[in-house]
């Protein structure tokens, strides 16, 4: 088990493995609903997890740049007929550049004044998209063109699962591809201590900015894809609740690990749709279930599960 | 101590997995009429979702006890969206799609009302919203209906009592949140057709603790013969204490949006002499005898309020109520639970006296209301009063 763990190319054939079997237990739309919106949050995450959990940079505003995008795709689509991958893309070199912009000023600050910034920024942005309401619909929302590439039309959330699903294991391959790059290395120094890594020559500026681009351009990604699926946004898509889950599924999957991320995804996208079966206690069952995780599984699940198996293999070893 | 950490970590893992596990309700069995629902019971609106889930669940007891529908049982299956549309989307695919519902009733904002339609539509399922705006029905979707008055309504309603006044040049402070900003432009858009000049349109945010500069404002410009203040939560009350010591001796009139207890008690004597519109059910124990709704808001309002306190009872819901009294007549009608002739006999609904007014719907009208619905009132020795 932990030679697929740590081995790149076995953990993303078994990725690929699983969300190519998947489909055969899916019974029906609402199901495949919950895989694809499990795929959208897990590619954040993946993002995010890269800002948090391996750079040490908080953001609490993703979900702007998430509706950014989600708003640029759905105006230029809908309104003037762009086509929808030319929106995609314009949207996340638009989010990408926004983020660069406001990297280097914000990412000087560190700890709770780094969250309060990218709360701040958030929460701008959820405030313009319901104030103007002549372009975006306001608080109501709007509604948004589906997703065509050339003629073909996606509609369907199975069409869409096939889509999300390459798009959720690309970005997987990505996220491991950049940790055990140098950049990676350089990441982690700048995690563990920000002077040391200047001290050996890491430019940690440089760095820092280039994954804060690179997650936002991830949910940037997502927003515009999720804008088309569900056919209709809103600014609470943009809000600060939002961006708060996405850290919960960071800190609740393992932080610094990127299948942790997926795996926080799936839990926290999954889990609300079960307890809908305890009615009432719902929220209180839910809290439970994040009070024990944390206390009992203090490193996030995958990690501690990761730690957990070690010890075990250990221990058998040792009895031999 | 390793031991004991691995043995506690695998129970909770176990428990978490336990929950996983919970099997999902096998499909919907021939004898109950599946009614789906999905209400903000948490979250920003949980004060509409709130009243509209437990009325629903009173009123579905109840008709059960007495017999159910053609011979069968209502069963309500109920998600809360917290208010949010995305949720809501996936709630209504897994009551369309897992739970197979015969109706779908709620959506207590308009957002996700909105945001659930298309689906609807493509469905091909007889949906009753609760939310306001007049998107949801204007232009008609086939499938969607909603009970609750529109706020263009509001607007046409105080414009009429306006010109019954001969009141024409107006001033307008609006609040910038969801409720104000809508009513704001829905009241301008009407202005015209009944003669009301808007001289100064003025806003201010949801919280702001002062309104002086923007009524002095209004009060120094000539001409002003009424000011009319669109707004909800504590925005308005601060508008009308403010109103009152600046000395503007002209009238003042609120939205429906105010029309709770909470906004007399908040604006306290300032609040003598404002108007606002309303609906039937927040005055029902001051309507005359001859009034149609009379019946069906104070039986409501007693039942309703011998359950969860008589300070619960508020109109969204009674737009549950009517909602659920509205579909279960229309399968009377239909005496099937034929989704298209449940639709047709919903249509087809002529006169139905509910909680929020006559409804009468057609093939061009899914709300089915007219003004009056709306009542307008005037607050005197802090209680509401009916004008006519």
């Amino acid at each position: 088990m932990r030679s697929v763990l740590s081995s790149r190319w076995a953990g993303l054939l078994l990725l690929a493995v699983v969300i190519a079997l998947l489909p055969l237990g899916l019974k029906n739309n609402f199901q495949f609903d919950i895989a694809v919106r499990i795929g959208f949050n897990a590619i954040v995450v993946i993002g995010l997890n890269l800002l948090i959990g391996y750079a040490g940079q908080i953001s609490l505003g993703h979900a702007g740049f998430l509706g950014l995008a989600a708003y640029f795709s759905a105006i230029t689509v809908t309104r003037y007929g762009w086509p929808p991958l030319v929106s995609l893309l314009a949207a996340a070199t638009l989010v990408g550049l926004l983020a660069f912009i406001i990297a280097r000023p914000v990412l000087r600050l560190k700890g709770h004044y780094l969250a309060m910034a990218t709360l701040g920024l958030g929460i701008i942005i959820s405030i313009v998209l319901n104030q103007e309401a002549g372009l975006t619909g306001g608080p109501d929302g709007m509604a948004v063109d589906p997703f065509t590439i050339g003629a073909f039309k996606l509609v369907k959330a199975r069409e869409w699962y096939w889509l999300v699903g390459a798009l959720l294991w690309l970005a997987v391959w990505l996220s491991l591809n950049l940790i055990d790059s140098p950049v990676g290395r350089a990441l982690r120094a700048v995690h563990g201590s920000e002077v040391a890594a200047e001290v050996v020559g890491v430019d940690t500026t440089r760095y820092k900015v280039m994954v804060f681009v690179l997650s936002a351009v991830f949910a940037s990604v997502v927003g515009s894809l999720q804008a088309h699926y569900v056919s209709f946004i809103s600014p609470q898509q943009a809000g600060f609740f939002q961006s708060v889950e996405w850290v919960i599924m960071v800190v609740l999957g393992g932080m610094a690990s990127t299948y942790g991320a997926v795996i926080g995804a799936v839990i926290l996208t999954a889990l609300p749709q079960v307890l809908t079966a305890l009615e009432d206690y719902e929220h209180m069952i839910f809290g439970l279930i994040m009070m024990l995780v944390m206390i009992l599984l203090p490193k996030g699940i995958v990690p501690s599960a990761g730690a957990l198996l070690r010890r075990v293999s250990s221990k058998a070893e040792g009895g031999k | 101590m390793t031991s004991v950490i691995s043995r506690r970590t695998l129970l909770a893992a176990a428990a978490a997995f336990g929950m996983l596990s919970v099997s999902v309700a096998p499909a919907s069995a021939a004898d109950t009429i599946k009614v789906g629902t999905f209400l903000a019971v948490t979250g920003p609106a949980s004060f509409l979702g709130d009243p509209e889930l437990k009325t629903l669940q009173m009123y579905v007891d109840k008709i059960n006890d007495s017999g159910g529908v053609l011979g069968k049982k209502l069963e309500l299956v109920h998600y809360d969206t917290a208010a949010d549309p995305n949720k809501a989307v996936t709630f209504v695919k897994r009551l369309l799609d897992q739970d197979e519902v015969d109706v779908l009733l709620g959506g207590s904002a308009s957002g996700e009302t909105l945001a659930v339609m298309p689906m609807v539509e493509k469905a091909e399922i007889p949906y009753i919203s609760f939310a306001g705006a007049r998107k949801i029905v204007d232009p008609v979707q086939k499938w969607t209906f909603k009970t609750p008055h529109t706020d263009t309504m509001a607007c046409q309603k105080i414009f009429e009592d306006m010109k019954k006044r001969g009141l024409t040049k107006i001033g307008m402070i609006s609040g910038t949140d969801g409720f104000g900003a809508s009513m704001q432009a829905e009241c301008k858009a009407e202005a015209g057709k009944y003669g009301v000049n808007i001289l100064v349109d003025e806003t201010y945010g949801p919280k702001d603790t002062d309104m002086t500069a923007q009524l002095t404002k209004i009060k120094a410009t000539a001409g002003v013969q009424a000011v009319l203040n669109p707004g909800f939560g504590q925005g308005p009350a601060i508008v009308t204490k403010n109103f009152k010591q600046l000395g503007l001796n002209v009238p003042l009139y609120q939205s429906h949006g105010v029309a709770s207890k909470k906004f007399i008690e908040l604006a306290g004597d300032a609040a003598e002499g404002v108007r606002l519109p309303a609906a039937a059910l927040l005055v029902a124990d001051k309507l005359p005898d001859s009034d149609p709704q009379k019946k069906v808001v104070t039986a409501y309002t007693a039942e309703f309020g011998a359950k969860y306190g008589a300070e619960a009872v508020s109109t969204f819901g009674g737009h549950a109520y009517d909602g659920l009294m509205l579909i279960v007549d229309a399968y009377k009608r239909a005496g099937s639970t034929d989704k298209a002739k449940v639709r047709d006999a919903l249509e087809a609904t002529k006169g139905y006296v509910g909680t929020g007014g006559v409804v009468t719907f057609s093939a061009t009208d899914h709300m089915g209301l007219d003004l009056s619905a709306f009542r307008m009132l005037e607050i005197r020795h802090g209680d509401w009063t009916l004008v006519n």
